[in-house]
């Protein structure tokens, strides 16, 4: 076993150091280290996108991201995207229009959506479903998720705010 | 529940609405728990060693630079692990033997399969685990591979199982009517080899299981559809009581059939457990689900259809190979079955015969995914359909017409002795042809021609058998499940009026705790958000049977139901004693029981449960508290039923296709909550989509699994499918008091037959005039470039 590296990252605005194997992915990171479990894995191949998190503000397939390479980042997780109870506008609209089943894939596609919609506060359908095109659902066909960021969007655009 | 609410249909004050999920709120926020996400003290992990080689001799395994690894627990192998017996196999087509290979968690002498597990290793971590799996040393002798279901029967063709001295498990036939004559009255018969190729269950949540033996007993999650089926195994094969079992299925993350099993995992953890007296936890990769999860469909069918010059159809033969794998899992053999059941369709056809031989490979076994053998069976008679029409020069839709089951012929018993509850199949069409109009669809292909662009429109109409199930029929002197398949469910009032239900089924994504509370609220005069619904564990409620077959709503909900009746009943007699009035006077209307005529006189749920609690002033000999259990058996199956269209564009220098319209006309009954159908049908549509244009378990011929991850094993993405127009009729079912159907396995059963039918139609111009799925871009253009039409080619020549 390699010497341990040390990690020191801030993840939904608190900060968290520590000891980790050099090969430990951002995702077993978050999940094992810091306990955060939202987070999930569904394949060993960066294609399912359920692992999805923020990376200094941009999206990013934390299974394909070494915890070391985060070091100094700050990282945001799904059970960083509701404040004090008020749930996220994308939380809302995943909610309100049915947009997830079993939920496994959930806290990716929020996180995916997320990114889109700061890139493109008003994106076309098109637009939405090409973002998600690196997040797999089996349970949705899809229908309710593009809904759902599209009625997300939608609020956002008629709030004067970005999601 | 915060709901946003849409309008009530007059069917109750909340069945009927389309209420947002009382699952979502931990959900949206990442505090679900799932298998994985479960982390208990002294947690060892275990990883499995899996065979590369599709059948083999196992010659050694070295195990001996694992131990020296820092971390490593144990090393175990087939030889080292003694169980009472091996993984089961439950269900037999009824009066035949079936030919049942010994199955065990680990492989002990030959490997039958890539990924058949033959070493498990157990360290401190998973990572520790990971590395020590490659110091085990297996050595093979390779033998040779049977990947081929129609080589596989032929003499002297080599064999999966020795023992046997075939590859066939068995052979089963379903008919009725008398084919002879239908064919011999038939002015065309048609024939066609349709293949259904191998798909994966492919959840997003792969497989998982945490083991925790302690003090002589067993707490195992799992991501299982079926809790209770698995503590009843666990039982057998270990050889531990039942009652000291305890089997959770926690958040679930999807399923599709691909968790309605009993895994080698499983067993495995369970026995490590039991051995080194430690938790014990191991997760599927998705490399692991691709090889070692159960595949589904996988059959060849040979059809032959029968019918007079006007459409009238006069008889239907399929005789089915259905490709087993290695072993016979749970129901492996049982699946094409189920497709037979329902080989009439919507159809009068007199006379239908389904023979069914079941074939073992070097490949993993197949089981139920999501239909299980009648998606199989509606794409055969939908696109035999289609063709026939095309042979009769007549429009597929008339010909359907002019077979479907009139609505006034219900319940109705088809050639195959099959009672359908309840059907208006003409009525779902007719609802159909409001959204897509074909003759435009068919102007748009003419204009769209001359650019390359080839559109053609493609229709389903289906009807399937979910709601298992009757006992009667699929027990032992029925269909042969050693078990009833009724639903259990339990309502308990608290003092405060809150009310937990106890369900015997196991959702992994259906939104049970939404539709299950709306019954109740109903029935209770109360709000859903008081009504929790507590489901996936065998040391809560009373004995249940799991999630699968579209049975949930149809078994579970009126078990639900039932009991929430039970504790109304009880409800009205205290209050009726009280008030001095008649139970059957005693109605319950805004939020409370009441006296009919009389809103103001009678009690609440809370009043009226602190005086079941507080038992002061109850009728003479009334037990005091308020819960019911109800186990409800279903009289038959039901048979829900739907018209799917697709409209799909071909570029013929490609071969791509891609959907310009999917419309789903679904009959399940009265919704409970319309919100909730919807969903389970663009996921279901989806799948079937997946099936017939991307999707495909792919061994070569030497039995190496090529479709080994999601990069070579296409699921559909957002960016491939498009939104799913969705519509009802609702024809209640006479089965049930609720008069539902299933809904969570229709998008699929119809969907693959209706993208193929708008495929092949649009490309007849080009002189294709069929095509098995999957219909992937290669497979079109080479097909295109194959076909010898007047007008074939394009640039694809």
């Amino acid at each position: 076993m390699a010497d341990p590296v040390q990690v020191s990252v801030s993840v939904n605005g608190e900060r968290h150091e520590a000891d980790v194997e050099p090969r430990t992915l951002l995702v077993y990171f978050l999940r094992e280290t810091l306990g955060l479990t939202g987070t999930h894995v569904g394949c060993d191949t960066s294609n399912c996108g359920a692992c999805t998190v923020h990376l200094d503000g941009v999206a990013v397939k934390s299974c394909t991201v070494l915890a070391a390479q985060a070091d100094g980042a700050e990282i945001r997780t799904i059970e960083g995207m509701s404040h004090n109870g008020a749930l996220h506008p994308l939380q809302e609209a995943f909610w309100s229009e049915h947009g997830l089943q079993c939920g496994y894939c959930t806290p990716g596609m929020i996180m995916a959506s997320a990114d889109l919609l700061e890139r493109n506060p008003d994106p076309s359908e098109h637009e939405v479903r090409e973002a998600l095109a690196g997040n797999l659902c089996r349970c949705t066909g899809y229908h309710n998720i593009v809904k759902a960021v599209m009625a997300a969007a939608k609020d956002g655009q008629s709030a004067g705010v970005q999601a | 529940m915060s709901a946003t609410d849409t309008a009530t249909n007059g069917k109750g004050l909340f069945v009927g609405r389309a209420m947002r999920r009382k699952e979502d709120p931990r959900l949206i926020t990442g505090k679900a728990s799932y298998t994985e996400d479960i982390v208990v003290p002294g947690m060892v992990h275990a990883v499995l060693v899996r065979s590369p080689e599709a059948h083999a001799r196992i010659t050694s395994i070295d195990t001996s630079a694992v131990m020296e690894r820092p971390g490593v627990l144990a090393v175990y192998t087939g030889q080292d692990v003694d169980l009472e017996s091996g993984l089961p196999m439950a269900w037999v087509p009824p009066g035949i033997e079936v030919n049942t290979p010994e199955h065990w968690p680990l492989a002990k002498a030959v490997v039958k399969h890539v990924g058949d597990p033959v070493a498990v290793v157990i360290a401190d971590t998973r990572e520790i685990a990971m590395d020590a799996v490659e110091d085990v040393i297996v050595e093979y002798d390779p033998l040779p591979a049977v990947t081929d279901i129609e080589k596989a029967l032929e003499d002297g063709a080599d064999l999966v199982h020795e023992d046997f001295g075939t590859n066939k498990s068995h052979e089963w036939s379903l008919g009725g009517g008398d084919l002879e004559a239908g064919f011999a009255e038939a002015d065309v018969i048609l024939e066609r080899r349709v293949v259904n190729h191998r798909t994966s269950g492919a959840p997003i949540e792969p497989r998982g299981v945490l083991a925790d033996y302690r003090a002589g007993s067993l707490t195992i999650w799992s991501t299982t559809q079926v809790p209770h089926f698995l503590r009843l195994f666990l039982s057998l094969i270990l050889g531990v009581s039942e009652e000291r079992i305890r089997a959770i299925a926690p958040e679930v993350g999807g399923g599709f059939g691909a968790k309605l099993q009993i895994y080698g995992e499983e067993v495995l953890c369970a026995w490590l457990s039991r051995k080194l007296e430690r938790p014990v936890k191991w997760t599927e990769t998705r490399s692991e689900h691709m090889a070692a999860s159960h595949h589904g469909r996988d059959q060849i069918a040979y059809v032959k259809v029968g019918a007079k010059r006007d459409g009238t159809l006069t008889a239907y033969h399929t005789r089915i190979l259905a490709d087993m794998g290695a072993y016979l899992m749970l129901l492996t053999p049982t699946i094409p079955s189920l497709g037979a059941f329902v080989m009439n369709g919507c159809y009068k056809t007199p006379a239908v015969q389904t023979d069914i031989t079941g074939v073992f490979t070097n490949k993993m076994p197949t089981d139920a995914i999501r239909g299980a053998g009648r998606p199989e069976a509606t794409h055969q008679i939908e696109v035999v359909l289609d063709q026939l029409a095309a042979e009769l020069e007549m429009d597929p839709l008339e010909l359907r017409r002019r077979n479907f089951i009139a609505a006034d012929a219900f319940p109705c018993e088809t050639a195959l002795g099959i009672v359908y509850d309840s059907g208006n199949y003409q009525g779902t069409l007719d609802k159909l042809l409001e959204h897509v109009d074909v003759e435009s669809v068919r102007r748009e292909a003419e204009d769209l021609r001359s650019r390359g662009i080839h559109r053609g429109i493609g229709f389903s109409t289906y009807t399937e058998i979910c709601g298992l199930a009757p006992s009667r029929v699929t027990g032992p002197s029925g269909f042969g499940l050693q078990t009833g398949l009724w639903e259990s469910a339990m309502v308990r009032v608290h003092i405060t009026g809150a009310v937990t239900v106890f369900t015997g089924t196991s959702p992994h994504g259906q939104g049970h705790e939404t539709g299950f509370a709306q019954i109740v609220a109903d029935r209770l005069g109360c709000d859903p958000a008081q009504v929790e619904v507590i489901h996936g564990d065998t040391g809560t409620g009373p004995q249940g049977l799991g999630t699968y077959g579209s049975r949930s709503l149809s078994v579970g909900g009126e078990a639900v139901s039932r009991a929430a009746g039970k504790v109304a009943d009880k409800i009205r007699q205290i209050i009726a004693h009280q008030l001095e009035a008649a139970p059957e006077d005693i109605e319950v209307a805004d939020g409370k029981f009441s006296v009919k005529g009389s809103p103001d006189k009678g009690l609440t749920l809370a009043e009226a449960s602190g005086e079941a609690h507080i038992p002061e002033n109850l009728p003479d000999g009334m037990e005091p508290g308020l819960e019911e259990t109800s186990f409800y058996d279903p009289e038959n199956f039901v048979f829900p039923f739907g018209a799917h269209c697709c409209v799909v564009d071909v570029d013929a220098e490609t071969g791509k296709v891609d959907i310009v319209r999917y419309i789903a006309v679904d009959d399940c009954g009265p919704a409970v909550n319309p919100m909730l159908i919807d969903g389970q049908v663009h996921g279901g549509v989806v799948h079937g989509i997946g099936q017939a244009l991307f999707e495909r378990i792919h061994y070569d011929e030497d039995g190496q699994l090529v479709t080994g991850t999601f990069v070579d094993y296409a699921l559909p993405s957002a960016a491939d499918v498009p939104n799913i127009e969705t519509d009802r009729t609702e024809t209640p079912s006479p089965t049930n008091s609720l008069g539902v159907k299933g809904i969570g396995e229709a998008g699929t059963i119809a969907s693959s037959a209706a993208v193929t039918n708008a495929v092949i139609d649009a490309l007849r111009p080009l002189g294709v005039t069929y095509m098995d799925m999957p219909l992937s871009p290669m497979r079109i253009w080479e097909a295109i470039g194959e076909a010898s039409g007047p007008a074939a080619g394009g640039g694809a020549q």
